[in-house]
């Protein structure tokens, strides 16, 4: 681990060769599951179908570019679920109480900052590593949904609330869906043009060396925090709205799916390195594994099996490489 | 760097290989489960396969989501909507979140109904329950009643004083119960579905009452609890234990002897009703409305009430003669 943990900042500019080829070939992986399914399925070249298939990562994806972000400057959030649900509850209480469609949304935001702000507390003023910290933040967050709720569940959302997941822009061209593009082109400036995704890079790398040329390593990584926390928050709101009810095992298992899309775009899980276009494409190949998948009623467990061939594969595959490079240090 | 290359093409591969070969006047009706590999549904899917046989024009569609989570059954739900199914029928594993992506399957034309596990009224057009509170009241009295031509002292063993289900079948129980005038109900006492303290209960109870013919515990945890009492006191064959248990933790008490019969509904005639249910309303053969009548095939009709649910049988019973046979179902 130890060795590990050294090896990005030797590897940089080979990493971001191989990235770039990573890039190459998940868009690659990305058409010819299209194609497969186009041929597999007569059902898939439907644009509703397809439409409907977005469903499947939109939310998904939403966390996964702040995730991205925190991944790259070497911390982790798996709380994310937890805070869907413990959102999603605030949420629902607040409707009980009589909230209209914009308190609710901003409780959903609310929520999720303050969820955010909690962990990035723990992690960067009590110094727990962030592995442990949200382990922990995972149980308790949605273990208070849980008290909340216990076996009920709030439902009857007003048909304004509705928008946010069931809604269409235009034609088959969802809320979600614009939603997800916005953000990844956000997320894909902030990371790649400001100076701010610069230091993301550089603290994953090496925070020590980051903390001596002046960065500010704990608002950075705080700052992160309260983004993932945010934009569950902002899922929360989504996935409320889609389902038009909220209960406590809402989104239950979501992290690891975000984790899996993040990782699967091509972010180093050791950190330092990564980009937004990856979680893209990423985003869209579990999607279409999953729908395609789905439409000829394979079982789930199989795509669970070929997901997690596809992620060994990606953490598996630069490291053959580097292994079979003639060149090597010792 | 030949991997994922190699990996796609086989994937795609299987997933040609793995598509539908359907005709066109043949009706697929989905059943989804909770999730796949509980043997409950397996066994539910076995009867929909038999119905199917015994239509003959009909292709059981057998899904579920790898967990049981109500976002899970909405991407199953989104896939059989996008392959036009004519039927689903569906065990909710959340009766509320489905509801937004069940309507807009009806309101693409595909019939939908409940089964097990209901889904809130708007969501569905009917509900096949397994049983009813007065067949399972009745049911239970019956079983200990059977197997006592002579009558004598029984008592009942529940989960807590506020368990909704077991205190509206006790009811149920009590209301028939003149028409078994040998049986007398000596005590009711609670285990709270906890293995142990349900043991000392029915201690308690062989203390108290030495007499005692039969206890019938209309609840899984309590019956194995009194089983296993009643085969630590040395008492098989003269305290006879019945009520609702499942085959798979039931079979070794019903091997000792000390529980002669008991009952649970039966997952093969649940699945088959939900198909043949499907497959009536999907052709217009029977409409589902409140007070109407729906022929199921071999299990006769179901009968609506206000609410679109309707009751399938008696509660299935479970002897030495059957208990192999279900055993490693569920």
């Amino acid at each position: 681990m130890t060795d590990a943990r050294i090896v990005p900042d030797r590897l940089d500019t080979r990493a971001s060769r191989l990235l770039r080829s990573w890039e190459a070939l998940l868009l690659a992986l990305a058409v010819a599951i299209f194609i497969a399914n186009a041929f597999a399925s007569p059902y898939f070249l439907d644009p509703w179908n397809l439409s409907d298939a977005t469903f499947n990562f939109t939310e998904k994806a939403m966390i996964a570019f702040p995730m991205a972000l925190l991944i790259i400057s070497g911390e982790i959030d798996l709380s994310v679920a937890s805070i869907i649900a413990l959102a999603s509850t605030a949420m629902g209480h607040a409707l009980s109480l009589g909230a209209g469609t914009p308190e609710l949304v901003l409780i959903g935001l609310g929520t999720g900052l303050i969820c955010g702000a909690f962990n990035g507390l723990l992690v960067t003023r009590l110094g727990l590593p962030s592995i442990v910290a949200t382990i922990g933040t995972m149980s308790l967050f949605r273990g208070v949904a849980y008290i909340v709720l216990g076996d009920k569940a709030y439902t009857g959302y007003p048909e304004a609330f509705a928008t946010f997941g069931q809604g269409y822009v235009a034609w088959v061209v969802s809320v979600e869906f614009v939603l997800f593009w916005i953000l990844a082109a956000a997320f894909a400036v902030l990371l790649h043009v400001t100076s701010f995704g610069r230091t993301v890079y550089a603290i994953g790398n090496n925070p020590t060396a980051a903390l001596f040329s002046g960065i500010r390593v704990v608002r950075v990584k705080f700052l992160l925090f309260l983004m993932t926390g945010l934009f569950s928050g902002l899922a929360a709101v989504c996935l409320t709205s889609r389902l038009g009810s909220t209960r406590p095992s809402i989104a239950l298992g979501w992290e690891l799916e975000i984790i899996t899309m993040v990782v699967l775009g091509g972010v180093s899980i050791l950190g330092g390195s990564g980009s937004i276009f990856g979680v893209v494409i990423a985003a869209f190949v579990l999607g279409m594994v999953t729908f395609g998948f789905g439409l000829m009623n394979v079982p789930g467990i199989v795509m669970s099996i070929f997901i997690g061939v596809l992620l060994i594969a990606v953490i598996a595959l630069p490291r053959l490489i580097a292994r079979l490079r003639p060149h090597r240090h010792a | 760097m030949k991997l994922v290359p190699t990996l796609l093409a086989s994937a795609a591969l299987a997933t040609a290989l793995m598509a539908p070969a359907h005709a066109e006047d043949q009706k697929r009706i989905a059943i989804v489960a909770k999730a796949l590999g509980i043997g409950f549904f397996e066994a539910a899917a076995k009867g929909a396969e038999e119905a199917a046989k015994e239509l003959g024009d009909v292709k059981i569609i057998y899904t579920g989501p790898t967990d049981t989570t109500a976002e899970g059954q909405i991407e199953v739900i989104n896939s059989l909507i996008a392959q036009n199914v004519d039927a689903i029928a569906i065990s909710a594993n959340d009766p509320d979140a489905l509801v937004p992506s069940l309507k807009k399957a009806m309101q693409r034309g595909i019939t939908v109904i409940s089964w097990d596990s209901g889904v809130a009224p708007e969501g569905r057009e009917m509900q096949l329950n397994p049983s009813s509170t007065p067949l399972i009241g009745n049911m239970i009295i019956k079983l200990a009643a059977d197997n006592l031509p002579d009558g004598g002292d029984v008592a009942v063993l529940s989960a807590t004083a506020t368990a909704t289900n077991q205190n509206a079948w006790i009811a149920a129980m009590n209301e028939v119960l003149p028409n078994y005038p040998k049986i007398k109900v000596v005590a009711t006492v609670y285990g709270d579905d906890l293995a142990d303290k349900s043991y000392r209960e029915t201690q308690g109870l062989m203390q108290t009452y030495p007499d005692l013919k039969a206890i019938i515990a209309p609840t899984s945890v309590g019956i194995v609890a009194a089983a296993q009492a009643v085969e630590d006191a040395g008492k098989i064959g003269q305290i006879n234990v019945t009520g609702l248990g499942l085959p798979s933790e039931m079979a070794g008490h019903v091997e000792s002897g000390a529980t002669k019969s008991f009952a649970i509904w039966n997952p093969i005639d649940l699945g088959y009703s939900a198909a043949m249910i499907a497959y009536n309303l999907a052709t217009d053969k029977a409409e589902a409305k409140a007070g109407g009548e729906i022929p199921m095939g071999r299990m006769g009709v179901v009968k609506l009430d206000d609410n679109t649910e309707g009751a399938m049988a008696d509660p299935f019973v479970y002897d030495k003669s059957n208990i192999e046979q279900f055993k490693s179902m569920f």
